[in-house]
C-alpha cells in the first residue's frame, strides 16, 4: 500500500513497517477467499492441495447433481422475495423514521434496528417455535419472511441516510406546482435516492442468499444453498463446496461492483 | 383543535406508511421474540435462570464466551488499528483498494469464509504443511476443532468492524493538530501516541465494543471451526432447542446473552452519544 508521504522523499521506515503490516493483514483477509479457487479446479478425487491437476469435475458434480440445483434455485428465489420485500417495507419505514414526528417515534425506531443486535441465533429459535406451531417449517415463504426482519434493518439504515440528507422542501415544490403528495414523492424524491434504493436491494439481497442459521431452522428437509453447504462441510470436505464458494465470492464481487457503479453507500463509511 | 392533533394530522402521512412495516416487525420480530423469551418462566418461576446460573456447565459457557469474545475483540484491535490507519493516510486511490480488499470478505458468507479455514487450518492443511515443509516446526499444530481455530475464524470475520469506526474517527483527526505538537518540538512518535491515537478513542471503544457484542452471539464459526469441542452460547443454545428441546433452559440462557449484548450496546451507544456515523 502505497501511503502518500511528502513527494520527494524516501518513505521512513516507520511508514515501511506500517505498510508491510497492513499487507500481511490484508493477506491474512484475503488468503481464505483466494484458497477456494484453485480447490475448486482440482482433479483429485477428494481434498487436496496443491491439487494434482485442474479440471472442471467438480463444476459439473454440481450442475448435474439435482439436490444443488434445487438449493440453488431455492436459495436465488428466497433472496429475490426478501430483497423485494424488505425494500418496501424497509422504505416504507426509513420514510416514517425520518420524516415523522408523531409520539413514539424513537420507539419504531429502536424496532427497526434491534434485528440487527439480536443475535440470529436466538432470533431463529424464536421464529422457527413460532412457525412450528403454524405447521410452517419447511416452506420457503417462512424463510423469506425471516430473512425479511433480518434484512430490514440494512434498508432503513442506507435509505434512511439518504433521506436525511434530501432537501424535503423540493417535495413541497412539487405539491405547491400541484402534485399530490404521492406523486411528489414518486418523481421527486425517489428517483433522487434512488442509489440507496439500489444499494440497499443488493445489500438485502446478499444478505439473504447468504443466511444460515435462520434457513437452517425453518427450512426443515427443504435446504438452502448455504444449508446444503453446511451439511456437506460437517460431513466431510470436499471441493462441490469448493466450486459453490467460488461462484457465491463471484456474485459478492459483480453485486459489490454494480453497487458501487450504481448504487450509494456500499463502502460502510462516511 | 389541540397542537397534538394538528401534528397527528401533519404526520398522517408518515404514519401511515409506517405501519405495515411496523406491523410485519411487531408480528414477525417482537412477537416471537417475546414469546421465546417468556418460556424462561414458564411456570411462574425462576428456576431456569437458577440452572443457568448456578449449573456448572452453563456457568463455563458463560466464561468461555466471554473468554474468547474478549480474545477475538484484542485480536482484531492490534490487526485493525494499524490496517485503519494506513487506509486514512493512503492515496485516494490505494484506499479505494485497500477498502475494496477489506469489503469483498466482508460480504462473502460466514459460510465460505469458515470452509477456507478449514482447508488452511487442518492437520494436513496448507498452513501446517507449509510450516513443516520451511522447517519451523516439526509436529502438526492442533489448530483446528479447538479455541484457536474458532479464535482465527471469527477475527477474520470480525476484523471489518473494528477497522471500520476507528477509520470513520481517524478521517475526521484534525491534520492540524499533529503538527502543532511537532511545532511545539514533540517528535512524530510522540505526536502520534500523545495527540493522534487520544483522538481516535472513541473509533477504539466504539469497534472493541461491536466486535465483542457480536462474538458473544456467534455460532457458524464455533460450530463448524470448534468440531463439538469449543462451547460457546449460541452452540449451547442450538443444542438445547434441537437435541434436548428443552426450550425453558434455551430461553434463559437466551435472555442472559441478551442482557449482556443488549447492555453493552447501550453502553457503547452512550460512550459515542449516538455517533454511530459509520454504519
Amino acid at each position: 500500500m502505497v501511503v502518500s508521504g511528502r513527494p520527494g522523499r524516501p518513505l521512513a521506515p516507520g511508514r515501511k513497517l506500517l505498510i508491510a503490516y497492513c499487507v500481511l493483514v490484508m493477506v491474512f483477509l484475503l488468503l481464505p477467499l483466494a484458497i477456494v479457487f484453485p480447490i475448486s479446479f482440482s482433479s483429485a478425487q477428494s481434498l487436496q492441495f496443491p491439487p494434482p491437476g485442474y479440471s472442471l469435475r467438480w463444476y459439473r458434480t454440481y450442475v448435474n447433481d439435482p439436490v444443488w440445483m434445487a438449493a440453488t434455485w431455492r436459495s436465488l428465489i428466497i433472496a429475490l422475495w426478501t430483497t423485494a420485500l424488505a425494500t418496501v417495507l424497509g422504505t416504507l419505514l426509513a420514510f416514517s423514521i425520518v420524516r415523522g414526528n408523531y409520539p413514539g417515534k424513537a420507539i419504531v425506531n429502536q424496532i427497526a434496528t434491534a434485528p440487527l443486535i439480536v443475535p440470529t441465533i436466538i432470533y431463529s429459535i424464536a421464529v422457527y417455535g413460532l412457525f412450528a406451531g403454524f405447521k410452517m417449517i419447511g416452506l420457503w415463504q417462512g424463510i423469506v419472511l425471516g430473512h425479511t426482519v433480518h434484512a430490514l434493518p440494512f434498508v432503513v439504515m442506507i435509505v434512511g441516510a439518504a433521506l436525511r440528507t434530501f432537501d424535503a422542501t423540493q417535495e413541497q415544490a412539487a405539491e405547491g406546482l400541484g402534485a399530490s403528495k404521492l406523486q411528489a414523492i414518486r418523481r421527486v424524491t425517489l428517483p433522487q435516492i434512488r442509489p440507496a434504493l439500489i444499494s440497499a436491494a443488493f445489500l438485502a439481497f446478499i444478505s439473504s442468499f447468504d443466511e444460515l442459521v435462520i434457513a437452517m431452522f425453518l427450512g426443515g428437509s427443504n435446504v438452502t444453498l448455504p444449508k446444503k453447504m453446511f451439511d456437506n462441510i460437517t460431513m466431510e470436505i470436499e471441493p462441490t463446496v469448493a466450486v459453490v464458494s467460488v461462484l457465491q465470492i463471484v456474485l459478492v464481487s459483480l453485486v459489490l461492483m454494480l453497487a458501487a457503479r450504481f448504487g450509494a453507500g456500499a463502502r460502510p463509511v462516511t | 383543535m389541540s397542537a397534538g392533533l394538528l401534528g397527528l394530522r401533519r404526520d398522517g402521512p408518515a404514519i401511515a406508511m409506517g405501519t405495515v412495516p411496523l406491523l410485519f416487525l411487531l408480528l414477525l420480530f417482537v412477537y416471537p421474540v417475546a414469546r421465546l423469551l417468556s418460556f424462561s418462566v414458564e411456570g411462574g418461576n425462576f428456576a431456569h435462570f437458577e440452572k443457568a446460573l448456578t449449573d456448572g456447565l452453563y456457568v463455563q459457557v458463560f466464561l468461555e464466551t466471554l473468554r474468547i469474545a474478549l480474545i477475538v475483540a484484542a485480536i482484531c484491535l492490534v490487526l485493525g488499528y494499524p490496517l485503519a490507519y494506513g487506509l486514512a493516510i493512503a492515496s485516494p486511490l490505494w484506499a479505494t483498494i485497500g477498502f475494496a480488499f477489506l469489503l469483498l470478505p466482508f460480504w462473502t458468507s460466514v459460510l465460505v469464509r469458515t470452509y477456507a479455514w478449514m482447508i488452511l487450518l487442518g492437520r494436513n492443511g496448507l498452513l501446517n504443511r507449509t510450516l513443516l515443509d520451511l522447517g519451523i516446526i516439526d509436529q502438526p499444530l492442533a489448530l483446528l476443532h479447538n479455541r484457536t481455530g474458532v479464535i482465527i475464524g471469527m477475527v477474520h470475520v470480525l476484523l471489518p468492524y473494528m477497522v471500520f469506526p476507528i477509520y470513520s474517527v481517524m478521517r475526521r483527526v484534525d491534520r492540524q493538530l499533529l503538527s502543532a505538537a511537532e511545532g511545539l518540538g514533540a517528535s512524530p512518535t510522540q505526536a502520534f501516541r500523545r495527540v493522534f491515537v487520544p483522538l481516535t478513542l472513541p473509533g477504539v471503544f466504539a469497534g472493541a465494543t461491536l466486535v465483542f457484542v457480536i462474538s458473544l452471539g456467534f455460532f457458524i464459526t464455533p460450530a463448524l471451526l470448534g468440531g463439538g469441542r469449543v462451547m460457546m452460547i449460541g452452540v449451547q443454545i442450538e443444542r438445547l432447542v434441537r437435541q434436548f428441546l428443552d426450550w425453558g433452559l434455551a430461553a434463559a440462557v437466551a435472555i442472559i446473552l441478551l442482557a449482556a449484548a443488549l447492555g453493552i450496546a447501550a453502553l457503547l451507544r452512550r460512550l459515542l452519544r449516538g455517533d454511530l456515523t459509520w454504519s
